[in-house]
């Protein structure tokens, strides 16, 4: 690539042809503001923000979607500039509700640090709140519109990087708004809840539903038994929201807040997570013997779900119909746990802390219960788990590292990969493999089912079996698989579907920012939990074999469907 | 008055292919497909000196050149006839009145730039427009003049015609883009151009319906006859289209260098009802006002330049003195809040902050403050906008308040000296 | 034919690719009286076209020719644009209101007429030009609007 030389505020500076004023001006430490940019998202130019003078040009130009032209001399630090920056921060303003300190983002905005580094003060425009209703209307997402600053960062990761298209432009000019089609409230479109709107939103326009309270709740009753899980991608990004370098892994101290703050049993999806690898697996082996529906899709994901609900139910009989490890936590601990600990399933509080929005509406889902107890209770964020740390002034920096609960604290790595892209599939593999050859697996690491890559498959021989498979993550990529298996062109025996980006370390409940870079170093995380487990394979669980003798007796036995297997809904016409 | 693009507009029947050929129509074409190598037509469009008819006046031949450098497998040819400035009408008399003479500019232009499909986009408040190219394409193609194999040759061209939906910003040519790929049509960030990426990312021409309409005329004629018309930076004539308070309201061609003034007091029969002429906006609502002192400017885009002015669309308004500059300003600002995509900030936010402190000084509410936040922000909105549209819709302010600024101020101080206002607030501030 | 089976037929005549999207929403708008297009037309469209519900809104809500919401039988559009403001059309909209009973952006409870303002459509040459179905008539005063009004309920009966 060419070099070119440009020059930024005086200094000369030679990058690549293809670089834009913003790129430019960052190698010269110039860091020039942004709000509509995102590093992950295609380029906008919309919101203005970023506007510099550049020698012999009457008006200013976007640093963000410029490309730089030889000798050019830009100025990014004129009264001029900073002026024009201030006065459009204003006419921001005046259509956004500031009510900064009850706002979801309060010290996690960019419009409010921004504010603080244009230096703005009062604004004497007139105001042009939009205060339309805040959509509340279902479990896991509410949007409020006041907040909006139409930057159009949700409408690409729902429409572009989820293929979802629940939102998009609603009319024009100053009446444009970001809404569902007839600025309908999210649960009456189809909406997957997968929240990778919240994560990219650069205000409180778009934020979980909240159920901080509930759980506070629970925790002050004496007459409730709470228990807690811990989803496999929230200990590697909790600590983010505390200024911990991103992929920083901060189970013990999770668990030791949790046990401080008052939970009866603190446990480990991690293990029903290993559970759930039994269930799946021989499914997927009952299905390849009884030539049964394939490709086999894991079915763990809940935003994936709604997915192939609305978008593909013909498909519905591929689905794995194993729940996921989160509702088979519940179903356990109000029947199991409850019969050997000999509490009433109605004192029961079960909470899931996920890195997921989607989780929230599948707690609510209809069938996930037995003899009319919910499996899960209340479901809340690795963020909402963070407000909690904060709210409850207990510094976490400082807390001991402590393990979970037994039983259900005891997992395998191959749970803990449940939290990345490819981790179903790796865990699966490690087991079918062993369960059917009887052979120990040598190499147990399947580097090319890991990584951010939305399209991954491998071939894996299992004895006289040639095991074809495939994990794909974020919505759109696997529309382009279950399109394959439509036309019967997906030659595969079963193939991992996380709706989120990364799968659920990018999850619609992970501290914000979640970018690329920062999953990159969560999914690291995950590894390191899954090389540093003593045990490493689902099957050699001991306290799932003991489940087993216990109590479930047989993989897709009578209690497994009872309690561990689900079945869906054509929502299509929804 | 020139009768030179126009000249066939009225005289033929419009639909009459034999009409056409008989009066030379596509012997410019024929031209230049059989004699002429592409880079000969990109040269003699250059050397025309003809410019952008749309609004931007940039440089026809060099656009061509722009595209017909680039190397894809696909390039398209885009007629726009998203007429949509408030107060023109010119393109419909070609596009109505001949509508082969802008296929035929297609034609030539999809030659010259390696093009094989092209689109024509006409607003859609065009139906009878629509209509008749729908009718034109059929019969040229029945006649082997679209399709393939083009009159013998190895040349393919095919034209699909688009309709618009009703909206302004889709006369920018990247919007227009946006629209034909089925999108709402938001303008594009521009770099890239459409030369080098423009419909589904490939090299696009665009060119505005009276500029195509040029070229089969300049093949016929040659670039030296054609430079006769006009002045030496505007060689041709322009398509003026006239109303407001003026006698004869019409399109009317004339050649470039003549003056504004002869243009409404000879052409139009100067103002109505033995009005007076107060101010002319030029180019449409995104254009300037300017006061009757200065219609002695000659249509010329060097001449408008020095004032800092755009011809635009070659729309005329005159207003007469009847006219409150702000209620004038107040309607032109409400065009611009209905047709703004709401894309960038500056627009979006811009017009209705606009429209509110206009809203206040119209009702006697006004202060200096008010004039202030307008000033500010039309300066913004023309410095910051991402598209054409943003930075052009405070021209009729900016210019109103260097050239009319005691009507401003008057109206803060309590009094409408059209008497159009009524100025509510008037007593609060004198009582 | 009812209107899912005669929204279909655009689909398949126009085509089933995004760019065809506005000249469908165009057409299929033609299909009712009421000068909109219905929420089960925009679905038929979406799923027709694979493209999202929410999307064929946003384009459906961003192009003024096109309606999401039932307009009268004759819908009036009056151009608010310079030539027209200069041509005195805030007597046109005055007289309208008067003779309708409705005020911009109203409908009649007959449902009959609806009212609007319109960009500048090109008949400068006879401003004050109002628009009323795809027919334009200009050059308007008070008496031709009583007129006119009066020819259309006419008309409509």
């Amino acid at each position: 690539m060419d070099k070119i030389i440009v020059t930024v505020d005086g200094q000369k500076v030679s990058v690549e042809s293809n670089t834009t004023i913003l790129e430019a001006a960052r190698k010269t430490n110039v860091n020039i503001p942004t709000l509509c940019y995102h590093p992950d998202q295609n380029i906008k130019g919309s919101c203005r923000i970023c506007i510099v003078e550049v020698e012999g040009q009457n008006s200013f130009s976007a640093a963000c979607c410029t490309p730089i032209r030889e000798g050019m001399k830009i100025k990014t630090n004129t009264m001029k500039v900073r002026e024009a920056r201030k006065m459009i921060m204003k006419l921001i303003l005046a259509n956004h509700n500031s009510e900064c300190i009850s706002c979801k983002r309060n010290g996690n905005c960019e419009l409010q640090t921004l504010c603080e580094e244009l230096n703005i003060e009062e604004n004497d425009l007139d105001k042009f709140t939009n205060l339309l209703p805040i959509d509340q209307s279902n479990p896991s997402i509410v949007r409020d519109q006041s907040k909006c600053i139409k930057c159009g960062r949700c409408i690409e990761a729902c429409d572009e990087i989820q293929g979802v298209g629940a939102i998009y432009t609603v009319n024009r000019g100053h009446e444009m708004r970001i809404a569902p089609a007839y600025e309908k409230n999210l649960c009456d479109v189809q909406c997957v809840y997968c929240g990778q709107c919240i994560n990219v939103c650069p205000v409180g326009a778009i934020y979980e539903k909240d159920n901080i309270e509930e759980v506070w709740r629970a925790l002050e009753d004496s007459n409730k038994h709470v228990v807690v899980q811990i989803a496999p991608a929230v200990r590697v990004a909790l600590g983010e929201a505390f200024g911990m370098k991103p992929g920083s892994i901060v189970t013990g101290k999770i668990v030791s807040f949790l046990r401080k703050i008052g939970f009866d049993s603190v446990f480990d999806t991690n293990f029903t997570a290993d559970l759930t690898i039994i269930e799946e697996g021989n499914e997927l082996l009952h299905r390849i013997q009884n030539n049964g529906k394939l490709p086999m899709l894991t079915s763990c994901s809940p935003g994936w779900i709604r997915y192939i609900e609305f978008f593909y139910p013909e498909l519905l009989g591929h689905l794995s119909t194993c729940k996921s490890p989160q509702q088979m936590f519940g179903a356990l601990i109000k029947s199991y746990h409850a019969q050997k600990t000999d509490i009433n399933p109605s004192d029961i509080i079960v909470v899931s802390i996920m890195p997921c929005t989607a989780k929230k509406t599948e707690a609510k889902r209809e069938e996930m219960q037995d003899n009319g107890y919910q499996d899960v209770d209340i479901v809340i964020t690795t963020r909402e788990l963070a407000k909690m740390i904060k709210e409850s002034r207990i510094r976490i920096e400082e807390l001991d590292e402590e393990g979970f609960d037994d039983p259900f604290g005891i997992s395998t790595g191959a749970g803990a990969v449940f939290g990345a892209t490819g981790g179903v599939m790796e865990a699966a593999l490690r087991t079918v493999y062993e369960v059917v050859t009887g052979n120990e697996l040598e190499k147990i690491d399947f580097e090319n089912l890991r990584g951010i890559s939305g399209f991954k498959e491998a071939n894996v021989p299992v004895g006289e079996l040639n095991i074809n498979v495939a994990v794909t993550n974020g919505l759109k990529n696997a529309k382009i698989l279950l399109d394959l298996i439509k036309e019967g062109k997906a030659d595969y025996h079963f193939i991992e579907i996380m709706c989120c980006p990364g799968g659920c370390i990018g999850g619609g409940g992970q501290p914000i920012p979640s970018t690329n870079e920062i999953k990159e170093k969560r999914i690291e995380a995950i590894y390191k939990v899954d090389l540093l487990s003593e045990l490493r394979k689902s099957h050699l669980n001991p306290v799932v074999k003991t489940l087993y003798e216990e109590f479930l007796q047989q993989p897709l036995g009578e209690k497994s469907h009872q309690l561990l297997h689900t079945h869906y809904t054509d929502r299509s016409k929804e | 008055m020139k009768s030179f693009v126009s000249k066939l507009c009225g005289k033929i029947k419009p639909l009459s292919l034999k009409e056409y050929r008989d009066n030379g129509g596509f012997s410019g074409f024929e031209k230049a497909l059989i004699h002429m190598s592409p880079e000969e037509i990109v040269s003699l469009i250059k050397d025309s000196n003809l410019k952008g008819r749309g609004g931007a006046s940039f440089p026809t031949g060099l656009k061509w050149q722009l595209v017909a450098a680039e190397i894809a497998t696909e390039k398209y040819v885009i007629c726009n006839a998203d007429e949509g400035e408030p107060g023109t009408f010119k393109d419909k008399v070609l596009l109505e009145g001949c509508p082969m003479q802008i296929i035929e500019g297609m034609l030539v232009a999809a030659y010259a730039v390696g093009a094989s499909k092209g689109y024509i986009y006409i607003r859609g408040e065009y139906p009878k427009s629509i209509d008749m190219f729908k009718k034109a394409t059929n019969i040229l193609k029945t006649e082997g003049y679209l399709g393939e194999h083009i009159l013998g040759q190895d040349f393919n061209f095919d034209i699909e015609v688009r309709s618009g939906a009703g909206a302004y910003v889709c006369g920018e040519e990247t919007a227009l883009i946006e629209s034909i790929e089925g999108n709402t049509g938001r303008a594009r960030f521009k770099p890239p151009y459409p030369p080098n990426y423009g419909l589904w990312g490939r090299p696009t021409l665009v060119n505005n319906v009276e500029t195509l309409a040029n070229i089969p005329l300049i093949l016929s004629v040659g670039a030296d006859e054609f430079k006769k018309y006009g002045t030496a930076a505007s060689s041709g004539t322009k398509l003026i289209s006239a109303s407001g308070n003026i006698v004869n309201k019409g399109v009317f061609e004339v050649e470039f260098g003549v003056s504004l003034r002869d243009i409404i007091y000879d052409i139009c029969g100067g103002i109505e009802n033995e009005n007076e002429l107060k101010f002319i906006q030029i180019g449409g609502s995104s254009g300037a006002c300017l006061p009757e002192k200065l219609l002695d400017l000659k249509l010329d885009f060097d001449e408008f330049n020095k004032h800092a002015i755009g011809l635009g669309s070659g729309a005329i308004l005159a207003v007469d003195k009847t006219c409150c500059i702000l209620d004038f300003v107040k309607m032109n600002t409400e065009f611009f809040i209905h047709e703004s995509c709401g894309k960038c900030t500056s627009c979006r936010e811009g017009n209705r902050h606009i429209l509110k402190a206009v809203e206040r000084i119209t009702n006697g509410y006004g202060t200096d403050r008010d004039i202030e936040i307008i000033k500010n922000i039309a300066k913004i909105m023309k410095e910051s906008s991402l598209c054409g549209l943003g930075q052009a819709a405070p021209t009729a302010i900016l210019t109103t308040l260097e050239y009319f600024y005691d009507e401003y101020k008057e109206h803060v101080e309590g009094y409408c000296s059209t008497g159009v206002c009524e100025l509510k607030g008037e007593a609060i501030k004198h009582g | 034919m009812d209107l899912k089976s005669n929204t279909i037929e655009i689909v398949e005549r126009i085509g089933y690719t995004s760019d065809k999207l506005i000249e469908i929403l165009i057409e299929a708008q033609l299909l009712n009286e009421e000068h909109y297009i219905t929420e089960e037309q925009l679905k038929i469209i979406s799923k027709e076209l694979k493209i999202s519900f929410s999307k064929v809104y946003g384009i459906a809500s961003f192009y003024s020719m096109l309606s999401t919401k039932k307009k009268g039988k004759y819908v009036i559009q009056i151009c608010n644009s310079g030539p027209c403001y200069i041509n005195k059309a805030k007597n046109v909209v005055e007289a309208f209101e008067k003779n309708l009973g409705i005020r911009i952006g109203e409908v009649t409870t007959d449902g009959l007429f609806s009212m609007e303002y319109i960009s500048c459509f090109g008949a400068c040459q006879i401003a004050p030009a109002v628009k009323i179905n795809e027919k334009i008539y200009g050059n308007l005063d008070e008496n031709k609007v009583k007129q006119l009004v009066e020819t259309l309920k006419k008309e409509a009966i």
